[in-house]
């Protein structure tokens, strides 16, 4: 049995279909990127996987004691308003809620725990600033670190390292990649094809044509071949 | 000026209508917040109009304790609009127009038509902007108004960690499981509630003043949740009181001398956000 699998799943809005026939599965420990062009349905398809939005067909399967409420999810922009006061202390606290149920108040158990993660992102020192005031790194390492007071088993993140400068973008790869060896499932959502097939272990390409299998066959395949020949060269 | 003060003072109603607007002005302030940022304003805005239209009905039947009818009334189309703003965008905000409008317009049509008072345009303009209406508070008004203030702001107490979350990131919240529907459920009741609350003291026009200026000062001086929360209540509370005392002395009428307070703290703390963040 695996964390998630989607079985012919079809995704959309109200009556457009935005992508369809789907098939993969993630299992514990896996990290896998999804890639494919703008508007192809990678978003789409987080939203679908975190429950945000119905199925318009097929199904996603939670299995191997993975419930609902146990994803942790870094979302594409900031949804947060430009104008919200919050500090980092009180975002990465705000995590904790996924476990809290109707508990209202943290108690030193939850305190701890988003300590910890804070210290985990290297955010320590920021722990008392204004959330928009920091840079867009750092803002995705509180998020990050929000996300994991959520849970550690997986993740889902779609495009976090869009709008980071170079430096920064490889620290982040490195803190996922270091999180997903700490055993953590990592899903994330990414254009950037060179850096997916340098730490994915799974490829899920959405768009006219679908492919789910491992990074090896990914490269091995004609659209595999074409795309990470594409991003080569960009690169 | 002083002896002025004292001299009312002596007089249970006056001290009765000082408590009821601490206690008004200290539950509609804290989900000020919220409202600005949840784009919730705008339900704000139209419940107050329909808090109108019923108060109109409410006085035509010649109910003593209008809160009896105007409350759940609120409460409903706060449920409605909220639902029918999940739904799309577009008719949300229409369809909040449209019942704001369409009370606003039938509360003052039916006024006018049905009301046995001599004085139409006296009544309409106390009910819009509360003229005095919160010195001729009934006993069981006030208990009723200090009631309710108090299990609202019990109420944000309990749920304070719950409506951050909500409101910072609603999908975030949904996602890992929080019952983001059913908080945003409260929040509303809770809104109307503060709604017709407040309309006691300073009617439904200035309604949503009361509720966002505090808000709106607290969030040009502070950067985090918590702080900008409590600051919100404490200005909210001394520019009420403040305001009930000017009016009090001066013979100003309450709710719009209360704004008018609010306003200028705002502006205050408009220029010391200024003076703060160009330093910073
Ligand atoms: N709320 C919505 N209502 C209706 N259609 C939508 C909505 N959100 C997205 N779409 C449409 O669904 C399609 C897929 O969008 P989605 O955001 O999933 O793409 P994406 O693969 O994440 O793109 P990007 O790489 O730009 O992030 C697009 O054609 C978009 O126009
Ligand atoms: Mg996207």
């Amino acid at each position: 049995m695996s964390f998630i699998s989607a079985q012919d799943l079809s995704l959309g809005y109200d009556k457009t279909v935005v992508a369809e026939n789907l098939n993969f599965e993630v299992r514990e420990g896996d990290y896998l990127c999804i890639v494919g062009e703008n508007g192809s349905g990678k978003s789409t398809l987080m939203k679908t996987m975190l429950g945000l939005q119905t199925p318009m067909g097929g199904q996603i399967l939670f299995g191997d004691g993975l419930k609902k409420n146990e994803i942790g999810y870094l979302p594409q922009q900031t949804l947060a308003q430009r104008d919200f006061p919050a500090s980092v202390e009180e975002i990465v606290l705000s995590g904790c809620q996924s476990h809290m149920g109707l508990r209202p108040f943290y108690t030193e158990k939850e305190r701890k725990l988003a300590r910890t993660n804070m210290e985990r992102m290297d955010i320590c020192d920021l722990k008392k600033r204004c959330y928009r005031e920091l840079s867009g790194g750092q803002q995705q390492r509180v998020l990050l670190a929000r996300a994991l007071c959520a849970t550690t088993k997986i993740l889902l993140l779609d495009e976090p390292v869009s709008g980071l400068d170079p430096k920064v973008t490889n620290e982040m790869y490195e803190l996922i990649n270091s999180l997903n060896k700490s055993g953590v499932t990592i899903i994330m959502v990414s254009h950037d094809i060179m850096a997916a097939v340098k730490y994915a272990s799974h490829i899920l390409h959405v768009g006219k044509t679908i492919f789910f299998g491992t990074k090896d066959e990914y490269i091995a395949s004609d659209m595999g071949k074409l795309f990470v020949n594409m991003g080569g060269e960009r690169a | 000026m002083i002896e002025k003060l004292l001299y009312s003072l002596q007089f249970p109603l006056v001290r009765r209508a000082l408590i009821v607007g601490v206690l008004i002005a200290l539950s509609s302030s804290l989900l000020g917040v919220t409202l600005v940022l949840k784009r919730f304003s705008y339900i704000g805005d139209g419940l107050s109009h329909v808090a109108f239209g019923v108060m109109a009905v409410a006085s035509v039947l010649g109910l003593t304790n209008q809160t009896v009818l105007i409350l759940p009334v609120t409460v409903l189309c706060a449920v409605f609009l909220l639902k029918s703003g999940n739904n799309t965008k577009i008719k949300g905000d229409a369809a909040i127009a449209m019942i704001s409008v369409g009370a606003l317009a039938f509360g003052y049509l039916i006024m006018n038509v049905f009301s046995t008072s001599s004085n139409v345009s006296g009544d309409v303009c106390s009910t819009l902007f509360g003229s005095t209406s919160i010195l001729t508070l009934s006993v069981t008004e006030v208990v009723i108004c200090a009631v309710f203030s108090i299990i609202v702001v019990a109420m944000f107490i309990f749920l304070y960690n719950k409506i951050f979350a909500v409101t910072f990131d609603e999908d975030f919240a949904r996602a890992t499981g929080v019952k983001a529907d059913m908080y945003n459920f409260i929040i509303a009741i809770m809104i109307a509630v503060i709604i017709v609350l407040s309309m006691n003291l300073v009617g439904s026009l200035l309604i949503s003043a009361l509720v966002i200026f505090p808000a709106l000062s607290a969030m040009s001086i502070f950067k985090n949740f918590k702080s900008v929360t409590i600051f919100a209540a404490v200005s909210s509370v001394v520019c009420a009181l403040s305001g009930m005392i000017i009016s009090i002395v001066a013979g100003t009428p309450v709710g719009s001398t209360i704004v008018a307070v609010d306003v200028f703290v705002f502006v205050l703390t408009f220029f010391i956000g200024k003076g703060k963040g160009g330093k910073a």
